[in-house]
């Protein structure tokens, strides 16, 4: 019989993380495609009152593992936590977040149980000979693509980037199981204590969530050029990306990045204003469902890949743009 | 202080070129680096010891050309290198890579602390490090940006998406590190003329490691690359035409027919 599909419910500090609704999203297909039941691990303490929503957006049943020991994330009773939840009840797929705490647990469990991983996956498929698991990633810098399977040992597990996956509508009316997983740290498990934790003051960009990005590239030539941007943006009621010149340029700051080496995002509509459009920066913002491409070379990649592209200065066009938008909301 | 520093020679991937038909890689005339992450590795490992003393043993594992990448790192000031190179490490994924690494780490002896770079940037994984730390039965923290060494212990700073943690780790341990630890620094030239005149890359084979062979290379990765492609632009775009407020206007025009403005 066919193992289930397992999600990596990521909370942190008692907040349920938004990638864990867009790996429900991801998982829910996998699950629908293979004919199984939906999982979410969901690790804490105190936690239980996530599993409602973990329903909501697509969870069948919600794995529970609760413990004091659990309060905080700390990499090795939650690697104990999550071999235990997988030993138990033997998923066929299990994708975790590819965040900070993600890249950090999936490795350590991937080698205790001798299974394959496959990291920052942007796309997530059964295929529909074999029904194995098909993770596709960007690799060499964005470069390349590679689509990995696991064929052998299981179960098949992957990280997913945040951003890629989209969350399901919710519905509040779907009901789901919560399975308790009995839990005991390993002798050595709390060897690694957490003194501190800081918030970090500066507002962060949230990329990942915004609908609509304005992003400029090498084509802004500067940082003053970038106030352009920002004008739409804000006209818009989005936010402002950057391409990786533009970043490395200090134009803009890191957190603005889209792109392999950035961030990866989905908005309803991205407009790349004087942006070539380089594999590397395709590879974050590829996911979006409606791109505008504003660049004067009308041999710039970006042109290929938009949806509607204006071959033009930047610097008239987006001011122009603005302009419209403010008028039309007037 | 003990230190074993984990690194990767891997292509400069900004000089990377994709044969966009066959969809792969063109290698040639693109020159090998340390790894970026693995750099600041090495130059921890050298503050520390400057400070507490000890001895520093850097680790490879590729083909023999990762040569250079350890000579390097000598010319930097670490005290040994080791290159585990052997055809039957081929196609390791990183599971393969962290046993064989993890083994290799068994056979130099006793140790206080592994440092490893976050991620690679040919593979962008940051799996080895974590996975060599579960199967060597050691503590862990990654993306780690700073180190106060202690006694029997360090205190660490891990960087997280909206802060960071400080987190106090018994030795021996294995911590992987990012850029904004510190400034790798060059070698000297006195450091290059003794790595390549007077030291000696040390080089070991899975036999040597004793490592079975069920769990190396191709073999003894549960992974397998299926296929390589270069992403395929998807959209054929509209190119809006007139003056400039006449495509200005068009293109609200489209994407409010799309609901992509609200």
């Amino acid at each position: 019989m066919t193992g289930e599909v397992f999600i990596y419910a990521e909370q942190r500090e008692g907040v349920l993380k938004k990638v864990a609704l867009e790996l429900l999203g991801a998982g829910r297909r996998l699950a629908n495609d293979l004919g199984v039941p939906l999982g979410a691990i969901l690790i804490g303490h105190g936690v239980k009152g996530m599993a409602q929503d973990l329903f909501a957006y697509g969870a069948d049943k919600v794995y529970l593992v609760d413990a004091p020991e659990l309060e905080h994330f700390l990499t090795l009773p939650y690697t104990t936590a999550t071999v235990k939840a997988i030993k138990d009840f033997s998923p066929e797929i299990v994708v975790f977040p590819a965040t900070h705490i993600g890249r950090d647990l999936a490795p350590r469990v991937a080698q205790r149980i001798y299974t394959g991983l496959t990291a920052d996956c942007t796309g997530l498929d059964i295929d529909p000979e074999s029904k194995l698991l098909v993770s596709t990633r960007p690799t060499f810098g964005g470069s390349l693509m590679a689509q990995i399977m696991c064929p052998t040992k299981r179960p098949q597990m992957s990280t997913c980037r945040p951003g890629v996956m989209r969350p399901l509508e919710p519905d509040r009316s779907r009901k789901g199981r919560i399975v308790k997983v009995d839990f005991k740290p390993a002798p050595g498990d709390m060897a690694v204590k957490l003194l501190e934790m800081v918030k970090e003051a500066h507002r962060k960009v949230d990329l990942e969530a915004a609908k609509i990005i304005v992003s400029g590239g090498r084509g802004v030539g500067g940082a003053a050029g970038f106030e352009k941007i920002r004008a739409l943006a804000e006209a818009l009621g989005g936010e402002v990306g950057g391409s990786r010149v533009a970043v490395d340029s200090g134009w803009i700051d890191h957190d603005h990045q889209v792109g392999q080496t950035g961030k990866t995002v989905a908005p309803e509509l991205y407009i790349a204003c004087g942006i070539s459009g380089s594999v590397q920066h395709r590879a974050g913002m590829m996911g979006s469902t409606v791109i505008v491409a504003i660049n004067k070379d009308p041999q710039a990649t970006i042109h290929s890949v938009a949806d509607y592209s204006i071959v033009g200065d930047l610097h008239e066009v987006v001011p122009a743009l603005t302009a419209a938008i403010k008028a039309m909301q007037d | 202080m003990e230190m074993i520093v984990c690194i990767k020679q891997v292509p400069d991937t900004n000089d990377v070129r994709i044969d966009e038909k066959k969809g792969t890689l063109i290698r040639e005339g693109v020159p090998s680096i340390i790894n970026p992450d693995d750099r600041h590795a090495i130059e921890e490992a050298l503050r520390i010891r400057e400070a507490h003393g000890g001895r520093i043993t850097v680790l490879s594992m590729g083909p023999p050309q990762a040569d250079d990448a350890l000579r390097e790192a000598l010319a930097m000031g670490v005290d040994e290198a080791v290159l585990l190179t052997d055809r039957a490490f081929a196609g390791s994924d990183t599971w393969a890579t962290a046993y064989s690494l993890g083994k290799a780490v068994q056979a130099l002896g006793d140790f206080d602390l592994i440092i490893a770079g976050r991620q690679a940037i040919d593979g962008d994984t940051a799996q080895v490090g974590p996975q060599m730390a579960d199967y060597l039965g050691l503590p862990q923290v990654t993306y780690v940006r700073k180190v106060k060494v202690g006694k029997g212990r360090l205190t660490v700073e891990r960087a997280l998406e909206d802060g960071h943690e400080i987190l106090e780790i018994p030795l021996p341990a294995l911590i992987t590190v990012i850029g904004d630890l510190n400034e790798p620094r060059y070698p000297s030239v006195r450091g290059i003329v003794t790595a390549y005149r007077e030291k000696e890359v040390k080089t070991m084979t899975a036999a040597d490691l004793g490592a079975d062979p069920e769990k190396i290379g191709l073999k003894g990765s549960p992974t397998q690359v299926k296929k390589t492609f270069v992403m395929v632009p998807k959209r054929a775009g509209e190119k809006l035409e007139g003056s400039v407020h006449e495509r200005v206007d068009a293109l609200i025009g489209r994407l409010r027919d799309r609901n992509a403005l609200r």
